[in-house]
């Protein structure tokens, strides 16, 4: 008998007790791998090439404020500015105000802002319908799936900000990975019948040629505008992104807690087994010792079990996070969890590596007990 | 006959280790639990006790709220001879026509920029909202360029004391006073004259809100309807505590994350604490089968055995609302959905939150002690006595 296969028999002994550990290793591993991903998905991951290359102007204050039309063609005249498009929080209501029925709906240029959003798939037949129809729409195939949107069909969004009712024709249906939950319509539609919202516009959207040129682009066009009635703050369209997540409050902090709590909570569970594991193996260690077992080998034994133990909860809280950031991303229910969240290899290594940690830590005390045990009173020992 | 509590207490005694453990576990959940219904708590009293229910919320029609409002000033002579409204100090109706925009502001710490919001108003202002108490300072005087700002936003931003000045619209302002609005939405705006506000951010002959105090609660709810119904206004009246209770949605993302968080814990605790009790079971199986031959029934060791689990959760409860009352009233901020500034607010550990953590914590104990329990109680005495 080889000592891993000795060390794998002793985990999964007493089944109900490696059983009910694993369970609860794994759901507390289960939050901290959703936990890391959140993080991941929001402070690491820098988003698709194309993401990377284009840049966010809008009103230094706030959204709210729109601003001014030919902020565009200044923006535009900048060195390394490939394509700008106008963009407008249309923010109206589809249907009902259920959240469930809520998706973004942007007012834009479409000649120009498929050359800014150079990562949206439209067949060209699409592209050229929707830039010919005033009234057209384009939509996320997500989207489309979900109301059984076809090509042709009609559509009325309800105005909550602007006092427009604009009825659309959905003209193109667009692929995109990640997908986004999100419909695009013509901002000279809405201007139509919105009188103060002519020439203006929510946001610029703006193309750079490589993602070297974002930095400098962007001081470049709040510097021209430093000086006009309304300032502007130009970012990455990733930092744009974490604008809205920092609203929500001290996110990272928040992360940070229940983590804290996470893995102290798997550490005195994964103790407590170990405790439990030891305390009814006392005559066991002691015949070991008998048979010329060492310390150190002792105490390998325990701490390997623990180690085992661990790491199987966490195979189990991984897999379980997996499907949940699954299921999460692709259903109606779950509004505003970032899309593009997933499970990467980083973050499964990172929790297996807690949970291995936490296993020896959680091991290495009962075990050190447990290797210094008398023989003759291990022997004794009633248990 | 049942088994005395005081055996069970014997018993967690005994194990000290293995209970405390336990119990530890199930406070780590509780103490995230409570956290987030303290944060809930908190914003939801800031927008219940934001609104008065004398104050009637004028808006243009069809604008949901203050930011996405504005109507023509021409139309407030009218509204400020509606019938129903209270007279101010000066014998004069109680309106007040406000302008509301959202500033940028770096956090003290460092940490960032965060949209606060601005509202000027007339004198009346001050009048209409009693909620709101000078601490220090002044108030605004009209026709200067003078803030008030709110305790919490003193605390957050630097430049907010008295004596300094804050940039923004087309210069800067002189802090002249702080107030307290007792835990409100009001807490995290600042206050100054509408006219200097509306000059600076080109907003003159308009507002974007008015408020109109009427002289009782059933008079308010006749002037929101004639308000309402007034064709030539094309204006909505809002009462404004109903206008407030619909911003709490600002909570929800918390909300359903804190479900979510709650619950993934809550199980993997109930595991936890499943396996002490079983534990707990395995090595009192003689213990157990000699109180049946005393003559205690099956659900008497059921019982018994549940109770011990409930026990452990108690103790974890306790634990856990320990740990977290130094977190009592510590302040935070939320970006208000509606207003797009943040809304500041503290933790609240209330009675209720605490009632909640306890719940919550007995449901991981029974979870966790029923089948253990269940266990004791099925096993058999002969050979239980023997081993």
């Amino acid at each position: 008998m080889t000592f891993s296969s000795f060390v794998v028999r002793n985990t999964f002994r007493n089944k109900r007790r490696s059983l009910l550990t694993m369970l609860s290793i794994g759901f507390s591993l289960l939050l901290l791998t959703l936990m890391i991903a959140i993080w991941h998905t929001f402070y690491i991951d820098a988003g698709a090439p194309d993401s990377a290359r284009r840049v966010i102007t809008r009103d230094r204050v706030s959204l709210a404020f729109l601003l001014p039309g030919y902020y565009r063609e200044k923006i535009r005249s900048l060195p390394g500015v490939l394509a700008v498009a106008p963009m407008t929080w249309f923010g109206g209501r589809y249907k009902d105000d259920r959240p469930e029925n809520f998706f973004a709906q942007i007012a834009t240029d479409p000649d120009e802002y498929l050359k800014v959003a150079s990562d949206k798939i439209v067949p060209p037949e699409q592209a050229a319908a929707w830039q010919h129809d005033r009234a057209g729409a384009l939509v996320d195939v997500t989207l489309a799936d979900k109301y059984g949107w076809k090509i042709g069909d009609k559509i009325t969004l309800l105005g909550t900000i602007f006092p427009a009712n604009p009825e659309l024709t959905i003209r193109g249906i667009y692929h995109r990975d990640p997908p986004q939950n999100a419909l695009y319509f013509n901002a000279k539609y809405l201007e139509e019948s919105v009188d103060w919202f002519k020439g203006r516009a929510g946001w610029y959207s703006t193309q750079v040629a490589s993602a070297e040129d974002v930095a400098r682009v962007s001081s470049e066009i709040d510097d021209i505008f430093r000086n006009s009635p309304q300032r502007t703050k130009t970012e990455s369209e990733k930092a744009f992104q974490l604008d809205f997540v920092a609203t929500l409050g001290n996110v990272k902090a928040f992360i940070i807690g229940i983590c804290g709590a996470v893995v102290f909570a798997i550490l005195l569970v994964s103790a407590n087994t170990m405790a439990m594991s030891v305390r009814s193996r006392t005559r066991e260690v002691a015949l070991l010792k008998t048979l010329g077992f060492t310390r150190q080998r002792v105490l390998s034994l325990f701490v390997f079990e623990a180690v085992a133990l661990a790491v199987s909860g966490g195979l189990l809280g991984i897999l379980g996070a997996a499907g949940l950031i699954q299921w999460l991303t692709h259903s109606s229910i779950a509004v505003g969890v970032p899309i593009n969240m997933k499970v990467t290899l980083p973050t499964m290594s990172l929790s297996l590596l807690v949970a291995a940690t936490v296993g020896f830590l959680s091991g290495y005390v009962p075990a050190y007990g447990a290797s210094r045990i008398n023989i003759v009173e291990g022997l004794r020992h009633i248990g | 006959m049942a088994i005395p509590i005081s055996y069970n207490v014997r018993n967690l005694k005994l194990r000290k280790g293995l209970t405390i453990m336990t119990a530890l576990g199930i406070a780590l959940t509780v103490t995230t639990a409570i956290f987030l219904m303290a944060l809930l708590a908190g914003l939801k009293r800031a927008f219940v006790s934001s609104g008065n229910a004398q104050n009637v919320l004028v808006l243009r029609k069809g604008s949901e709220a203050e930011l996405s409002g504005g109507f023509d000033a021409a139309l407030f002579p009218t509204l400020k001879v509606l019938p129903g409204i209270a007279k101010d100090s000066h014998g004069d109706p109680m309106v007040s026509g406000e302008w509301v925009v959202v500033i940028v502001l770096p956090r003290k710490d460092g940490t960032g920029e965060v949209n606060v919001t601005v509202r000027g108003m007339m004198p009346d202002g001050l009048e209409l909202r009693p909620s709101a108490k000078l601490i220090e300072g002044r108030w605004f005087q009209t026709g200067q360029r003078e803030v008030v700002v709110s305790k919490s936003i003193r605390g957050r931003f630097s430049h907010a004391n008295i004596g300094d000045t804050m940039e923004f619209g087309k210069g800067s302002w002189k802090v002249v006073g702080v107030f307290d609005a007792g835990g409100s939405a009001y807490e995290s705006e600042i206050w100054c004259d509408v006219n200097q506000m509306a000059a600076d951010f080109d907003r003159q002959g308009g507002y974007s809100s008015a408020y109109l105090r009427a002289t009782d609660p059933i008079a308010a709810d006749a002037l929101k309807n004639r308000v309402s119904d007034d064709q030539r206004l094309k204006l909505e009246g809002i009462l404004e505590t109903d206008y407030y209770a619909k911003q709490t949605s600002s909570g929800a993302p918390i909300k359903y994350i804190g479900i979510v968080v709650a619950i993934i814990m809550a199980i993997g605790s109930s595991f936890a604490a499943m396996n002490t009790m079983y534990a707990a079971v395995a090595y009192r199986g003689r213990e157990i089968a000699t109180l049946r031959v005393l003559g205690f029934s099956r659900p008497a060791i059921l019982t018994s055995f549940v109770l011990e689990s409930l026990l452990l959760a108690l103790l974890g409860a306790a634990a856990g609302i320990l740990l977290m009352l130094p977190f009592n009233g510590m302040q935070t901020g939320t970006s208000n959905a509606v207003t797009f500034s943040e809304v500041v607010f503290s933790l609240r550990i209330t009675p209720q939150v605490a009632g909640y953590a306890v719940a919550f914590a007995l449901i991981m104990g029974l979870l966790g002690g029923f089948a253990p329990a269940w266990h004791a109680a099925r096993q058999n005495i002969l050979t239980a006595l023997r081993g």
